[in-house]
């Protein structure tokens, strides 16, 4: 009789490492995408991502993970009741499988990955989608794509187990997956206003580099806590993740260089991202040589797709696209050409250059044709509907006005003295709004003046915290 | 009275405020302002994307100066600034009628 699987700390505790780290590239993402954003809409393109962190964390909770890491039902979805969120599992033998992780930390770890993806997408869409209409997709998409997908790839459905298709920390479930969906969203959703006539450049340079800094700090914890354990595929994977992003940096400024005749910071960032999708699935298929190989190509192919969409016409605001479908789709093909059985036993054909023939090449293809069609179809279908429903654009005016404003009536940055103290807004968050409805905005300060604020009230007058001339909700009785 | 205005490139604005404060020049007004002369900007390249920057950042320098003193200013000004490149922008004279220092109600050239 074999022995009961027991928890190994080692694998636990790098796993949870991981876990944190994954979560942390989300808010680097938003980082990222905010900064290549115009300053009008930065708040926005922040909130698409810890909004889908909220809402994809508690989904992946309570049904989520089940459909993609449940029991197989018929090669398509997990047995959605099998880790349901409302059971609890503190057993002993509450493991996975032989890694001897508590499930509870593998269902954290995967559950930072169907945050990310589903945040991917939302760098296609800057500047003009509804929340409201964001959210309801978020909650489709997941639900009806990702949890699938990631069942098809990772949890014993029919790419992975039955096509024998290779991914191992999410080239086709993740990126391939998050790009087909923010095509399908730009497709449904148009141009922002004035594009391409304007080119929207990026409102905070800085801000995009610590955010691919984050990504690629969180990125070791993606690729190399993808082995789920501490082992020698754990290290392979690691390596690779840093050599592949260094050549994409290289081979992203390398086409800068020659096409536009310099190298930028954004560029060196975009070409990060582009080399750290791109090793993705391949990072524990390959030797360090092929993801150095892999990383170049990627960089420079990455940066010359993303001029596509305005040969093509299509608005993927912040390159999507350009970015993770293509970079996905280079790895993915990547272990067709240069996987090989002596650095991982999961490597059942040879690529190509080990002399395995087009096998596996022709597997990884249709694997990402599988996902490219499915995640495109559903999220055009959602989109369509939720536009036709809800309304997933916001109007013209809240657009040429700044989508910060319109959708959450804040703003990202206030560095005029002019503008900055007139607002009057320590008065309305303490209810002190002179009697004025709460929500309304505008300049309330003149208002305020003439329904009769006293002189000096605005800077600590004795009686202006809700003493003499306050009522009991504090509001000023003049 | 004389009010001296010089256009000047952002980075040159720590050498106009020192050679004027040489000169002995009581006070200046500095604005950020933006525009574009004979270079008409220039461009930034975003992932590939070409960006036409049409106006450019420059600082605007105003002095209110006594007639006697306006060349001193205005070669000190041109002095400073000048880097000998496209876009180290333009200083003008203008008249003054009378000005008032609102501390003290003092007028014309008391009130420089």
């Amino acid at each position: 009789m074999p022995e009961a699987p027991t928890i190994d700390t080692g694998n636990t505790a790098w796993l949870l490492v991981s876990s944190a780290i994954v979560l942390l590239m989300t808010p680097g993402l938003a980082l990222f995408y905010g900064g290549l954003n115009r300053a009008k809409g930065v708040l926005n393109m922040i909130m698409m991502s810890f909004s889908a962190i909220g809402l994809v964390s508690i989904l992946w909770l309570f049904y989520g993970f089940s459909a993609a890491f449940g029991e197989d039902q018929g090669g398509v979805i997990g047995d959605l009741g099998q880790y349901l969120g409302t059971k609890t599992f503190m057993a002993e033998t509450d493991l996975w499988g032989e890694t001897g992780v508590p499930l509870y930390v593998f269902m954290a770890f995967q559950m930072m990955f169907a945050v990310i993806t589903v945040a991917l997408i939302s760098g296609a869409i800057s500047d003009r989608a509804k929340f409201s209409g964001w959210l309801l997709f978020v909650v489709g998409w997941a639900s009806l794509v990702y949890f699938p997908v990631a069942h098809w790839v990772w949890g014993g459905g029919f790419i992975g187990a039955n096509l024998g298709a290779l991914d191992f920390a999410g080239g086709t479930a993740v990126h391939i997956n998050a790009g087909a969906a923010a095509l399908a969203l730009v497709l449904v959703l148009g141009r922002r206003l004035g594009w391409p006539r304007e080119t929207m450049k990026p409102h905070n340079v800085p801000m995009v580099a610590l955010g691919a800094g984050l990504l690629w700090f969180g990125w070791f914890g993606f690729n190399a806590g993808s082995e789920l354990t501490a082992d020698l595929t754990t290290g392979l994977a690691f390596v690779n993740t840093q050599v592949a992003t260094a050549a994409a940096v290289l081979g992203w400024l390398l086409v800068e260089k020659a096409r536009d005749g310099r190298p930028t910071l954004v560029g060196a960032s975009s070409g990060a991202i582009a080399g750290l999708v791109a090793i993705t699935p391949a990072c524990a298929f390959v030797t360090p040589w092929a993801a150095v190989l892999l990383g170049l190509v990627a960089g420079a192919v990455c940066a010359l797709a993303v001029g596509l969409k305005y040969r093509l016409g299509y608005d993927d605001s912040l390159d999507v696209v350009g970015v993770h479908f293509v970079g996905g789709w280079i790895g993915c093909l990547w272990i067709g050409l240069f996987g090989t059985s002596s650095v991982s036993s999961l490597v059942s054909n040879e690529g190509l250059f080990y002399g395995g023939g087009v096998t596996q090449l022709g597997v990884q293809a249709v694997s990402g044709l599988i996902v490219t069609g499915y995640s495109f179809v559903v999220a055009f279908v959602l989109a369509f509907v939720i536009q036709k429903t809800i309304g997933f654009r916001v109007s013209e005016q809240a657009e040429v006005e700044g989508i910060d404003i319109a959708e959450h009536a804040e703003s990202g940055y206030d560095l005029s003295p002019a503008a900055g103290s007139a607002g009057g807004g320590a008065f309305a968050a303490a209810g002190l709004t002179g009697g004025r409805p709460a929500g309304q905005t505008g300049a309330p300060g003149a208002e305020q003046v003439a329904a009769g604020w006293p002189a000096g009230g605005r800077h600590g007058h004795p009686d202006s915290a809700g003493g003499e001339g306050a009522d009991a909700t504090g509001q000023r009785r003049w | 009275m004389k009010l001296v205005t010089a256009v000047i490139k952002p980075y040159q604005l720590d050498a106009v405020k020192e050679a004027l404060h040489a000169l002995g020049v009581a006070g200046l007004t500095v604005s950020e302002v933006q525009g574009y002369g004979r270079q008409k900007g220039h461009t930034e390249v975003y992932r590939g994307a070409e960006y036409t920057v049409e106006f450019l950042p420059k600082i605007r320098v105003e002095v209110l100066t006594d007639e006697l003193d306006v060349n001193k200013v205005v070669d000190a000004i041109v002095a400073a600034a000048r880097t000998g490149k496209i876009g180290d922008g333009k200083v003008w004279v203008t008249g003054i009628e009378d000005v008032v220092r609102v501390r003290t109600g003092e007028r014309g050239l008391d009130a420089l």
